[in-house]
């Protein structure tokens, strides 16, 4: 009978043998697969069971999250969501996140790398893991000054960045939303909200409008097709370009205005101040056909054009189109037909030409701290390119306050301080025009580099939500 | 008959120092559960460690004075386990609780199951002073089996999730199929050893194979007619399979022959054919095993796989280290706390952790078949063989079911899982096994002793298991 109840033993450690196969077999080989499939919510739970960092603007939290009395532990919430929708984005159950809650997200909830040594020192002295903050580089009266300053109902977006460092000290678009309505912890209201946004005009709430939406720059990108123009070496300040009211081409029946109410007819020929100043049409599509489409696509590539980056959240690349006939380069050299920037990259022109022709990558984080607010890190202001020499940038400069002083940008005039600016209107026949200013101030010691689009607004309206806004937003900085 | 010998030691105080580590283990564990959630050092946290602590130590102490040769692993292994359970089942009952306030917590109704299934195997070692009293009972452990197994299909009976096994008791719900086990391992391990010599020797051989005699054949046809009954009329796969196990591995240490086996093994197949053709909810538990990532079976119900994939992925959570007792999310699995206790176990101790926890299963078998070799009566044998068998077994189909090596049933891990039915009968199993240790490592007085020891108890059957058996 022994023999048996050996061979009955030998059947129960196969029988555990098998059972610690499977178990090492699930919880080791296969564990990276089970945790990465789509019906497993634990990592979800375990993201949002976690006190995740705040987003702090000026020592204030704008993201933060709080205690709450469910499964989750805690509730993401977002003060003055309108004002920095676009920036925090949203940090949702069932729609994931945006913005800086995705670009910051290893951050945040705390399981960044350069937040090692914090993990273990919690994990040794039992304290809950906490994300770390993030604090922006945003100043909120500059922030709330720009938000205030697109009318409600209006489509559009204003930048403002620190030319020397890159630093945006404000971004705000509208139409706007609130993300505390898709942060909530019930998917069901989630998905009502976001169907009920989603219908909002204007609105496309998982993107922001200053770095991810591409619109017509119109006459701002003339800065352009000037810096490409002195760059060449065969234009300078005394460089005389013809002026006629329309460009002909021939062989087709297109041809290519001058604005009709503006001031470049006074002239039949035009030097590069003049033409800056008039926003001359006709001038500029001339020099683009002279230099050719590539030399125009390279200049805008050294303002950034062509190029995806991360401030830390994404920025869609702005795009000067190839492959163009004569009548399309034309177009396309005074910002129509298929050139296409977003707000920030018409800042990042300005900013460049402010900062010497030396183009600092744009920044939205300022530091990165600790749950106790310890500092971690503080990301170093970043040269991405040099976009035009020294002595273009200084003389585009020139041109520039010249702008401001007597030509279309009146409006940006700050009493005591030169400003150098340049407008742009970017023509639709069926939805309005889109309204541009980019410039800096003060033109010597340049604190501030901005840019305004106003989309689908008529002209005389356009006028007035660009340059006067320049000025107030000026004005704020230099008062500051 | 015993060829396996052991130096006649006591070594209680080696259980009472493991007894103190498994207590160690069993309240940290509690402890830790507790950490973070509320404050660790409440009311159930005490209410665990002086049950735990008291009632071990109870037994302990009637085995220093009743079975000092008993063997000193088993019981501190027991203790851990159900402690480990207890700190398990108290850590879901705080998830539980933060979603749902009104949330009856389950965990000190089973601190009173662990006292009272104590406290009878307790009684059990003090009363049955020796395990070979229980063959004169063979009979009557039939007739007791066959009640208890009929009890849920009368107006007690409660049906549960579509298994008929549980019965109303007043204060809850008992599971009498658990205690059937212990009865039907009593019955077979009486019948067997004592009729084995007559279905050894009677039947035709034919080629290698060795058949019984039709009459023979009696209590494989029993054992089937149970698991099948079982299996029909309450609906309960994992039982079902238990008992055909229990029959099977006795009736083949009883007679030795591979030939029995095979038939059993016959038997059960045309079973589960019969089973996967007739009953829906097989053919489910079969198709949720195999294809338990296909969608539209995940979300199925009844029959849905979702339950062992959401266990896969708290097993996958807890990787090789686990997540920290209390850090997991173990009750996202549904009967987190009861079939599917492993999972929760394996998520939250991680690989180590629930391979530590089998390992004591493979020691506590292990001790129970070393009873079974050591003991010198062919009933003690069957019965310590059958029953460690059937917690390997159990072990087996549970967590088996959980890591998807095999189909899912509905059945406890012993010791751990919620349930008061199933920890009662496992400790009265433990107190057996204990029992049965004791004459395993008892020092024999003298030769006539042990040979008339039946007699003397007025069991009848054969006492003097022959010259034969000793050369085998």
């Amino acid at each position: 009978m022994n023999q048996a109840i050996r061979s009955a033993w030998v059947v129960a450690i196969g029988m555990f043998a098998l059972v610690l196969g499977s178990l090492t077999f699930v919880q080791f080989f296969q564990a990276e697969d089970l945790t990465e499939n789509p019906w497993n919510s634990r990592q979800l739970y375990q993201e949002f069971g976690r006190q995740r960092g705040a987003l702090l603007v000026d020592g204030r939290a704008i993201a933060e999250s709080v205690p709450s009395n469910d499964q989750f532990n805690y509730q993401r919430v977002y003060n003055e969501p309108d004002l920095y929708a676009h920036l925090t984005g949203y940090y949702s159950l069932s729609l994931g996140s945006s913005q800086l809650e995705l670009a910051e997200t290893e951050i945040l909830s705390g399981t960044d790398n350069s937040l090692f040594y914090d993990r273990v020192v919690r994990l040794f002295s039992g304290v809950d893991a906490q994300g770390a903050n993030v604090e922006l580089t945003i100043d909120p009266e500059l922030q709330r000054l720009a938000f205030d300053l697109i009318p409600e109902g209006q489509r559009g977006s204003i930048v403002v960045l620190e030319p020397s460092t890159g630093n945006i000290l404000a971004m705000a678009s509208k139409p706007t939303y609130d993300p505390n309505l898709l942060a909530g912890h019930d998917t069901g209201v989630i998905a009502e909200n976001a169907a009920a946004l989603s219908e909002q005009p204007g609105l496309s709430f998982y993107t922001n409008p200053a770095t991810q939406s591409l619109v017509s720059p119109g006459s701002v990108f003339k800065l352009i097709d000037a810096a490409a123009a002195l760059e060449s070496g065969r234009y300078d300040a005394e460089s005389q370009i013809p002026n006629p009211p329309a460009l002909e081409f021939p062989g087709i029946e297109y041809s290519l205005p001058n604005f009709v109410a503006g001031g470049c007819a006074s002239r039949p020929t035009a030097d590069l101040e003049f033409a800056l100043e008039q926003s001359c049409n006709t001038a500029f599509a001339q020099i683009a056909l002279d230099l050719g489409e590539e030399a125009i696509q390279e200049q805008a590539a050294r303002f950034g054009f062509g190029e995806t980056f991360a401030i830390p959240t994404d920025v869609v690349a702005s795009s000067f189109p190839s492959d163009l006939s004569e009548p399309e380069l034309a177009q396309s050299a005074v910002g129509q037909f298929d050139t296409r920037v977003t707000p920030l990259q018409m800042a990042m022109v300005a900013a460049a030409i402010a900062n010497d022709g030396q183009l600092m990558k744009p920044q939205l984080v300022k530091s990165i701290r600790a749950a106790d607010l310890e500092l971690i890190e503080s990301p170093q202001p970043e040269l991405m390119q040099q976009s035009v020499s020294q002595e273009t940038a200084d003389q585009l400069t020139d041109w520039m306050v010249n702008v401001v002083d007597n030509g279309t940008a009146t409006g940006a005039q700050v009493p005591g301080v030169a400003v150098a600016g340049k407008t742009g209107t970017a023509e639709f026949s069926d939805v309005g025009d889109n309204a541009w200013f980019t410039g800096f101030a003060p033109a010597d010691d340049p604190q501030v580099a901005i840019s305004i689009v106003m989309e689908n607004v008529d002209i005389p309206t356009g006028q007035q939500l660009t340059s006067p806004s320049a000025k107030r937003l000026i004005e704020a900085v230099l008062n500051r | 008959m015993s060829d396996v010998l052991t130096v006649p030691r006591s070594r209680r105080t080696v259980e009472l120092f493991l007894l103190l580590l498994a207590l160690a283990v069993a309240v940290g564990a509690n402890y830790l559960a507790g950490i973070g959630r509320e404050e660790p050092l409440g009311d159930y946290f005490w209410s665990q460690a002086i049950t735990l602590g008291v009632m071990s130590l109870f037994i302990h102490l009637i085995l220093r004075v009743k079975a000092k040769y008993a063997d000193p692993v088993i019981l501190p292994i027991v203790v851990a386990l159900n402690g480990v359970g207890l700190a398990m089942i108290h850590r879901l009952d705080l998830s539980a609780a933060q979603v749902n306030p009104d949330f009856v917590q389950v965990a000190p109704q089973q601190v009173l199951w662990t006292a009272v299934a104590m406290g009878s195997a307790a009684i059990l070692l003090i009363v049955l002073r020796d395990h070979r009293i229980l063959r004169r009972f063979t009979y009557i452990s039939l007739i007791v089996s066959a009640i208890l197994l009929l009890l849920p299909l009368t107006p007690l009976g409660l049906e549960i999730n579509g298994a008929r096994i549980w019965i109303s008791v007043g204060f809850g719900t008992f599971q009498p199929g658990e205690i059937a086990k212990i009865t039907l391992a009593i019955f077979f391990a009486g019948y067997l050893s004592t009729n084995r010599d007559l279905i050894l020797l009677a039947g035709k051989k034919i080629g290698p194979l060795q058949l019984p005699r039709f009459r023979d054949l009696a209590p494989m046809a029993a054992a089937w007619l149970v698991s099948i009954g079982v299996l029909i009329f309450q609906r309960d796969l994992g039982s079902s399979i238990l008992f055909f196990g229990l029959f099977m591995v006795m009736i083949y240490v009883a007679t030795s022959r591979v030939s029995w086996v095979l038939i059993g093994l016959a038997m059960i197949g045309v079973g589960v054919f019969v089973a996967l053709e007739l009953f829906s909810h097989v053919a489910l538990r079969f198709d949720s095993w195999i294809n338990a990532f296909a969608p539209e079976v995940y979300d199925r119900a009844p029959g849905g796989s979702a339950q062992v994939v959401q266990g896969l992925f708290g097993l996958a959570n807890g990787g090789l280290i686990g997540t920290g007792l209390g850090a997991g999310r173990p009750d996202l699995v549904t009967y987190a706390n009861s079939d599917m206790i492993i999972a929760a176990l394996g998520e939250e101790l991680g690989l180590i952790g629930v391979v530590a926890i089998v390992m004591l299963y493979v020691v506590l078998v292990s001790r129970g078949i070393r009873a079974a070799l050591g003991t010198k009566d062919g009933f003690g044998k069957l019965l310590a063989c059958g029953l460690s068998f059937t917690i390997a077994l159990q072990c087996f189909v549970v967590i088996g079911g959980i890591t998807r090596l095999i189909p899912l049933t509905g059945l406890t891990t012993p010791f751990m899982s919620a349930g008061g039915s199933s920890l009662l009968a496992n400790w009265l199993i433990v107190a057996l096994i204990l029992l049965i240790s004791e004459t395993a490592r008892r020092p024999a007085p003298s030769a006539p002793m042990k040979d008339s020891f039946p007699e003397a108890l007025g069991v009848s059957g054969k006492p003097k298991k022959s010259a034969k058996e000793t050369t085998r």
